[in-house]
């Protein structure tokens, strides 16, 4: 199992839009951007061109240590390259992010633990932000 | 009835692009709605009906209402003729308005067929050094692995976590459906099993086993809704539409994430409200059952026990026919029974049909069967989802 656990699960390249490409651009160096309204102050996420919460187009990027805890988890056995684990971030920030957790014991992944982004390679495409646990 | 004089327009804009580089088509989608609403006098939170054709990037209305962060829908359309489909969408939604579904529609179309892309948005993934037009969540969503099984994982981890619901809770589920599937010559899985069973199958997606899984089979239904002129003058016995209700839910921006409920919470009260009825008057009841923890939040959520006490109510038997309280799935369900093509939905409508008119296996059938809901959850309870309820009775 411990062997399995231990095993990198290739990520595709994500489909990045012209909405998006300033933040795989960014992913690219390393950098973890999310969008923040200036006229609510609200952050979203996934980043868009607009503030889903009150529909301005005053959004700007806006770097973030990307750090913040585990809302939930699933660790996937049905998988043909070993199990791997999906689940949200709840950033400091406030929005919830999808994601994978690597770089960790899958059996010892807990809802609340602090955790903080790092970039993974893709399969051609730019690096996937990813979490591993503090 | 009628839709003359039921409904306005009052609100239309059209983009000044011509050639848009430098903004994706779901921005101009929202872009369209923004100016339309503008010109309305009216603000997002005031729309509570989405209408889309094929032009709308994501999976039907479901990625541009979260895309948008329209939080009110409850009425939603995405039927494609192509070019024609948004004279088709004012017509339904004056339909949608004249019944009380929706008081403000949005229709949007947008697409950038100069970019390279045909007019149609790219559902594929990511192509290497090439910008997608596509769904615009899947770039920050689809890489990460997510199927069914770990993404409603996530929620029964949630749930769990929440309210201390466990496993064996959750097992019953099965059970009860595998007590209904035995006397259901076509089921998929006819062997009645036990929570020792369930908890002790294989870990698909933690904390979901196997048997928290539903089947995986191919067929299908079919469904024929008539006037009431129509039910009278035929032979079959009467089972009337009381209530509908339906809504989206998405991961809403990111922001108050909370996956221990779904859309049914909007939904069921909606159709409970229609029907005059509430769900401690249903006789019978068909839940989505893609797993067993998508059963046990959907019940919360429509009321049949509080928020957080699904794990109880479902325990010991509870939803057996003849055993239990609330008779759920009396075909075996899609837990083990049928699942066509991984919809669900249109199974739930006939065995409740089945049990209204009398028609489910003696072995099964509810006494004196008057009342049902039929309600399921499409997509994903662990990113975004469509919810619609049916509540029916036998006349």
């Amino acid at each position: 199992m411990s062997e399995a656990e231990t095993q990198v699960r290739k990520i595709p390249a994500p489909a990045v839009t012209i909405e998006s490409k300033p933040f795989w651009d960014a992913a690219a160096e390393g950098r973890f951007l999310i969008k923040r309204c200036t006229d609510c102050g609200e952050p979203h996420w996934y980043p868009r061109g607009f503030c889903p919460f009150c529909f301005s187009e005053n959004v700007e990027w806006e770097e973030s240590p990307g750090e913040g805890v585990i809302y939930t988890y699933s660790v996937m056995y049905r998988s043909p390259t070993g199990p791997y684990a999906i689940g949200y971030v709840t950033l400091n920030e406030g929005p919830a992010v999808l994601t994978n957790f690597v770089d960790c014991d899958f059996s010892k992944l807990a809802i609340g633990q602090k955790v903080k982004v790092k970039f993974q390679d893709t399969d051609g495409g730019p690096p996937a932000p990813v979490f591993t646990p503090v | 009835m009628s839709i003359k004089g039921k409904a306005y327009i009052a609100g239309a804009y059209e983009h000044p692009l011509r050639d848009a580089p430098n903004v994706s088509t779901a921005q101009l989608h929202a872009q369209c709605a923004k100016g339309a609403l503008a010109d309305a006098g009216l603000s997002m939170d005031d729309v509570d009906g989405y209408f889309c054709a094929g032009d709308a990037p994501g999976f039907g209305a479901m990625s541009m209402i979260d895309y948008m962060g329209l939080r009110n829908i409850r009425h939603m359309d995405s039927t494609e003729t192509g070019g024609s489909s948004y004279l088709i969408h004012v017509g339904h939604a004056a339909q949608a308005i004249a019944e009380g579904k929706c008081t403000v529609a949005l229709i949007t179309l947008a697409g950038r067929p100069r970019q390279g892309q045909g007019g149609r948005p790219n559902f594929g993934g990511g192509k290497p050094g090439t910008l997608s037009d596509g769904p615009p969540e899947a770039g920050f969503e689809n890489i990460y692995g997510g199927s069914t099984h770990n993404t409603y994982g996530m929620c029964a981890m949630r749930h769990m976590y929440e309210y201390g619901t466990t496993s064996e809770q959750l097992a019953w589920i099965k059970v009860a459906a595998s007590h209904h599937a035995q006397w259901n010559e076509h089921a998929f899985l006819k062997n009645v099993v036990t929570v020792e069973e369930v908890v002790n199958s294989r870990l698909i997606a933690d904390p979901l086993h196997l048997l928290d899984c539903c089947v995986v089979t191919d067929g299908g239904g079919a469904l024929i809704v008539v006037s009431p002129e129509i039910a009278k003058s035929l032979n079959r016995p009467l089972v009337k539409v009381i209530g509908v209700g339906e809504a989206p839910k998405g991961p809403s921006g990111g922001r108050g994430l909370d996956l221990t409920h779904s859309g049914a919470v909007w939904s069921g009260p909606i159709a409970f409200a229609e029907a005059g009825v509430t769900p401690a008057d249903m006789k019978y009841a068909s839940i989505y059952d893609s797993f067993t923890i998508t059963v046990l939040m959907q019940l919360e959520d429509l009321g049949f026990c509080k928020k957080g006490e699904g794990g109880k109510f479902v325990a010991d038997g509870n939803l057996i026919s003849g055993v239990g309280k609330l008779p759920f799935n009396t075909d075996g369900g899609g837990l083990c029974n049928n699942h066509p093509t991984n919809r669900g939905g249109i199974t739930k409508v006939i065995e409740a049909v089945r049990q209204l008119r009398g028609e489910a296996h003696p072995k099964v059938q509810v006494p004196n069967c008057d009342l049902a809901i039929a309600h399921g959850t499409g997509g994903s309870l662990g990113t975004r989802h469509g919810a619609g309820t049916v509540i029916l009775e036998r006349e």
